[in-house]
């Protein structure tokens, strides 16, 4: 499974789990309108450092949260095996 | 005699009740004609009015000089098998040791301890004591880190509960724990065996639970008590298959419903009670409905015990408890009206107390104080689920988020993961605020258990 479809997939698990009603997801939507709250994004984070090994807003100090999906898709496609 | 009357284990002890054993994985010994038999090698005058450390490798040497030292001994401290060596000279100097029973007398040697003396096996004859004085026991809190505390009890404190409650009808009970009789709560199972006239089948740390249970079932064990971890440990083996125990008691860490209602499926003709003790507060209660938590009229002064919650923790005052911390920096083990905080937090809910965890053993999640043990007692509801352990995970948004690492049923489809992970975490969103949700539930093989019997939280 590539990355994204990774990521995609446990955004879409969680928010069945958190009953969010998720719009469409783009790479243009921004991550506030996902609905998603802190909560969740932490869940994410943490579910997805889980499976992939990696946790891309820990490792680096100067890294900034991103601002869309397609951004948070990235932060786990570009980090160095 | 002092002005009123003292007695001691020996008094409980005589010749007209036949059979009577105490045994290890390795060796029994009668009860009945103990008195006259000694395991320190006859040498108990020297240790007449002494500060005993007992400091043995197996609790069956360690019983049998309980029994010889109370009533002899000034005071007694017991050591349980997983005390931390470093700790030693510091309990030895708060506890005023002058004096140690041993069965390894090399090591003591050049330690400033005035007199060693060997616990051996087989016991040798001698002439029965008499009852000098009311001995002090001194037993170590099962705390996580740091010097152990030393609660100071009577024999008459330790057995309140066991006197209140008198001998049950029927033939004599043969007593057995998952504990070590060293530490409280196993200390008051060895306690219950020799005043009620029983028998007592001993743990061995180094025994397969199934050959623990075989023994069980050989001795015709019929009272025996754990903590929920050592319960859903047994229910989780297997071995609780062919065992039929009158009376199944739980107590040392909360009992949830989950594990009440897998004994009661595990051992259908058994009476299951949990009781609630620790070992400043003594035994509080015992609840014998088959449901956790407690009824909310057992507050107030109930059998000689009065209870009362402040700020959320349960506090006890009664003659069962420790009447001091033991050492030179001991701090008050009672409040100035003589109640001890149990740091134990509960929370009403209709006409019963629940307990939800410990004060210390919070763990922060995001800001918001949650205890591991209520998510735990949600999770373990899942009928797949036999036990579980919550804890707190760094999290670089919200700063801590709560994981849960579970282990399933004997036989679980391996495929039924997915599909149990999600009932899970729907059954704790149902039943939990957001943030106590776990946000993530793993699946594990174990989980690790302390040599107390209490489920290992090395976060919290």
């Amino acid at each position: 499974m590539s990355v994204r479809s990774k990521v995609i997939e446990a955004i879409q698990q969680i928010a069945k789990e958190q009953r969010v009603a998720l719009p469409e997801l783009s790479d243009d939507l921004s991550l506030h309108e996902t609905g998603f709250d802190s909560l969740a994004f932490a869940i994410l984070v943490a579910r997805l450092e889980d499976e992939t090994g990696v946790d891309p807003f820990t490792i680096s100090e100067d890294a900034a949260f991103p601002a869309t999906v397609g951004d948070f898709v990235r932060a786990y496609e570009n980090v160095p095996a | 005699m002092s002005p009123r009357e003292i007695f001691a284990l020996r008094d409980h002890l005589g010749a007209e009740l036949t059979g009577r054993t105490l045994s290890d994985a390795h060796t029994s010994v009668s009860l009945t004609d103990v008195l006259s038999q000694t395991v320190l090698g006859g040498r108990l005058r020297e240790l007449s009015g002494r500060a005993v450390l007992l400091k043995l490798s197996d609790q069956l040497r360690s019983g049998l000089a309980m029994i010889e030292l109370d009533g002899i001994a000034r005071r007694m401290l017991l050591c349980p098998p997983d005390l931390n060596p470093a700790h030693l000279d510091a309990l030895i100097a708060d506890a005023g040791i002058d004096a140690v029973v041993t069965d390894e007398p090399d090591r003591w040697t050049d330690t400033g301890v005035a007199l060693v003396v060997t616990a051996q096996l087989p016991l040798v004859p001698t002439i029965p004591a008499q009852t000098e004085r009311g001995t002090e026991w001194l037993m170590l809190t099962s705390g996580t880190s740091g010097v152990p505390k030393i609660a100071g009890h009577t024999l008459e404190a330790l057995t309140g509960a066991i006197v209140a409650e008198g001998s049950a009808r029927g033939p004599a009970p043969v007593w057995a724990t998952f504990y070590d009789i060293r530490r409280y709560g196993g200390l008051q199972i060895f306690l219950r065996a020799i005043l009620c006239g029983g028998s007592m089948v001993l743990s061995d740390p180094h025994e397969a639970l199934a050959d623990h249970v075989a023994r069980l079932n050989a001795r015709g064990v019929s009272h025996i008590s754990g903590t929920p971890s050592h319960w859903r440990k047994l229910l989780m083996s297997g071995s609780a298959a062919h065992f039929a125990p009158r009376y199944v008691r739980l107590s040392g860490e909360i009992a949830d419903q989950a594990v009440l209602d897998g004994l009661k499926a595990a051992f259908p003709g058994s009476s299951i009670g949990h009781a609630y003790a620790s070992t400043e507060a003594g035994v509080g209660f015992a609840v014998n409905d088959g449901l956790e938590g407690f009824p909310a009229d057992y507050l107030g002064n109930r059998n000689g015990v009065e209870m009362k919650v402040v700020d959320g923790s349960l506090r006890i005052r009664s003659s069962r408890t420790a009447h001091a911390y033991i050492g030179r920096d001991a701090s008050a083990l009672t409040d100035d009206d003589g109640f001890v905080d149990s740091g134990d937090m509960v929370e009403l809910r209709g006409d019963r107390y629940y307990f939800v965890g410990r004060r210390g053993g919070i763990i922060n999640i995001g800001g918001l104080k949650v205890h591991p043990e209520e998510i735990e007692a949600v999770i373990n509801r899942h009928p797949d689920v036999r036990m579980s352990r919550a804890k707190s995970r760094k999290s670089p948004i919200t700063g801590g988020i709560v994981v849960a690492d579970v282990i399933l049923a004997d036989g679980t489809d391996p495929a039924r993961a997915k599909e149990i992970r999600e009932q899970i975490v729907q059954q704790c969103r149902a039943q939990l605020a957001s943030h106590k949700v776990p946000a993530v539930v793993r699946f594990v093989e174990a989980l690790d258990v302390t040599p107390a019997g209490k489920l290992a939280r090395t976060d919290a």
